[in-house]
């Protein structure tokens, strides 16, 4: 087909055209369901009892077993309580992002000083450094303040989001209007009210987005709660989760009955905010390349 | 310089953590990497001999095979993969939305979940995948202990929850490309694969350059897939699966360090591994960029 469609001319070429449209739409189609196939099968294993899976050929459909499913997640892990921890620590993280990074991201943007291409150049190469370098001292710093096992000691090291920095810095400098920031200055506002009443509710959207970002990432983070909650009292979700694989032998439909129900919460947030997000990630990559 | 002083406090927040939590972390790593200690007693100078052993550790290297042969087996089908379904969308009219948020999903969900998840499907025994095979006559296949195919498991894995993400980062590239250029192809008579190779990749090389280097960064540092999924060896000292076979470099530090007390190996098996990537960088930048020139 396309070595017929290289010769002739363009007339075949646009009789072909609907054709190529149908295929698009075909392999999308299948890779959209390649993409969402493990969700779907995620259901039917935590709808029906492990045997029904082990059977071949196994059942494909919706089961009945589900409740049963969860009051076994509830009874082998503390599945609310790692939850609680997990949103109080993505909740905390997440606003102290959003202050911290773009108080920083405006004054980066909009005002020069001494000092700042040093600092905004280290913030930059530190962006590309494995984060993995940092995590050994940053255990053995929180063990000697005596934080390990603890949330606080959670939150701590991803408030200082250079990401999140470099992205706001972008968006504002183009977002924001310097005549603006000066007819605001002639009206007597201190830098903090520019910041405040004028620079964040423009920057929004940007905003919107690396809240997502940001909490998205903290729901998800693995390795260093791993590390560094040693307390099983302040475990996050995904650490109790691995837990739940953890064992002689594994209740594949207890197991993933506990992955679904930790995975509900933020399959919800994402697609209430999915197309803000998206358009929000597009801008960031563009940018950033 | 005093009267800058709003300017310092409103980015001291951000440096005060950075400071602490990155910038200082990483430099005492490397100063950890020339010490013997075991996070309690006194910390010993041992010069380069962390790094000696490490060169002369069959497992270290092992590691490394691990994490080079995962990474290719993940990367290549995931930025093709992403590249072809961005040009896909881009030439669909209807459906867009639903399309990327569709394919976007696999990446918002949580590496752990994904992992029980593949660890069930490919479960030598009982998984869905052997079932499947099982309905049509051929015989069980060990995908979690065979030491390629508990990498090819992995690298779905990884290919999976990543090609959405290219692919949001190619339709953004693609979009830029003005459509008058692929008019004139159409006129010349170029075919969609034609058109594809020879207009669509090269114009977007920048943006292959950057989810190159991202997929590099982030492919090298394949820990949570390989952790999760073996987790029932944790009783086991060695990670990483049957034969370790799935023993990441990274898994390996984290073996290292926290599960063995070797803090002074482990910050060496850190910084060995951040020299690895630096050069894959290096090697990757070169091959996708010296391409352009010629």
């Amino acid at each position: 087909m396309t070595t017929a469609d290289t010769t002739r001319p363009a007339t075949r070429a646009r009789r072909l055209r609907r054709p190529k449209g149908l295929t698009a739409h075909i392999i999308l189609m299948l890779a959209v369901l390649i993409s969402v196939f493990p969700f779907a099968w995620t259901i039917v294993m935590a709808t029906n009892t492990t045997q029904e899976i082990y059977k071949s050929p196994p059942k494909l459909t919706f089961g009945t077993h589900l409740l049963e499913n969860i009051r076994h997640v509830l009874n082998t892990i503390d599945f609310f309580g790692s939850m609680l921890n997990t949103v109080m620590v993505a909740c905390v993280t997440t606003a102290l992002v959003l202050f911290i990074d773009s108080l920083a991201a405006f004054t980066f943007a909009k005002f020069d000083f001494p000092g700042r291409k040093v600092l905004f150049g280290t913030l930059l190469l530190f962006m590309m450094l494995p984060l993995q370098l940092a995590i050994l001292p940053q255990f053995i710093l929180m063990s000697k303040i005596g934080w390990v096992g603890m949330l606080k000691a959670l939150a701590l090291p991803s408030l200082a989001n250079a990401f999140g920095i470099f992205w706001l810095h972008q968006y504002i400098q183009n977002g924001v209007p310097d005549e603006l920031l000066d007819a605001a200055r002639i009206d007597g506002a201190g830098f903090f009210r520019q910041y405040w009443n004028i620079a964040l509710p423009m920057i929004r959207p940007a905003l919107s987005f690396l809240a997502i970002y940001a909490f998205v990432n903290c729901w998800n983070d693995y390795i260093w709660p791993l590390v560094v909650l040693t307390n099983p009292d302040h475990v996050t979700l995904q650490v109790e989760l691995a837990q739940l694989n953890v064992g002689h032998t594994t209740d594949y439909s207890m197991v993933m009955a506990g992955v679904l129900m930790a995975a509900l919460p933020l399959v919800v947030v994402f697609s209430i905010f999915a197309r803000g997000f998206i358009a929000g990630a597009t801008e960031g990559a563009v940018q950033g390349s | 310089m005093l009267s800058y002083w709003r300017q310092y406090l409103a980015i001291s927040p951000f440096y005060l953590i950075f400071i602490a939590f990155s910038f200082f972390p990483v430099f005492y790593s490397l100063y950890l990497a020339f010490q013997r200690w075991d996070g309690m007693g006194t910390m010993q100078f041992v010069g380069l001999q962390q790094f000696r052993f490490l060169w002369s550790d069959p497992v270290f290297w092992l590691s490394i095979r691990n994490t080079l042969v995962i990474w290719v087996l993940s990367t290549v089908p995931t930025l093709f993969g992403a590249l072809v379904l961005a040009t896909l969308l881009h030439s669909v009219r209807r459906f867009k939305g639903f399309y990327r948020i569709a394919l976007y999903v696999p990446n918002v969900t949580s590496i752990v979940a994904v992992a029980i998840f593949f660890g069930a499907v490919f479960s030598n025994n009982f998984g869905l995948v052997n079932a499947i095979l099982g309905t049509v006559g051929i015989s069980p296949v060990p995908w979690l202990s065979n030491p390629w195919l508990i990498k090819v498991v992995i690298a779905l894995l990884m290919t999976w929850m990543w090609t959405g993400y290219n692919m949001i980062i190619y339709l953004a590239g693609l979009q830029a490309i003005p459509t008058s250029i692929y008019e004139a192809a159409k006129m010349d008579g170029a075919g969609p694969v034609r058109t594809f190779f020879q207009i669509t990749v090269p114009i977007m090389r920048p943006i292959i350059l950057f989810t190159v280097i991202i997929s590099t960064i982030n492919g090298l540092q394949s820990f949570s897939e390989p952790q999760v999924l073996f987790a029932n060896n944790a009783a086991n000292a060695n990670l990483g699966g049957p034969g370790q076979a799935g023993l990441t470099t990274l898994l390996y530090f984290y073996q290292s360090a926290f599960l063995n007390n070797d803090y002074g190996y482990g910050a060496a098996i850190v910084w060995a591994f951040f020299v690895l990537i630096l050069v894959l960088v290096a090697i990757n930048w070169r091959i996708t960029r010296g391409g352009r020139k010629s």
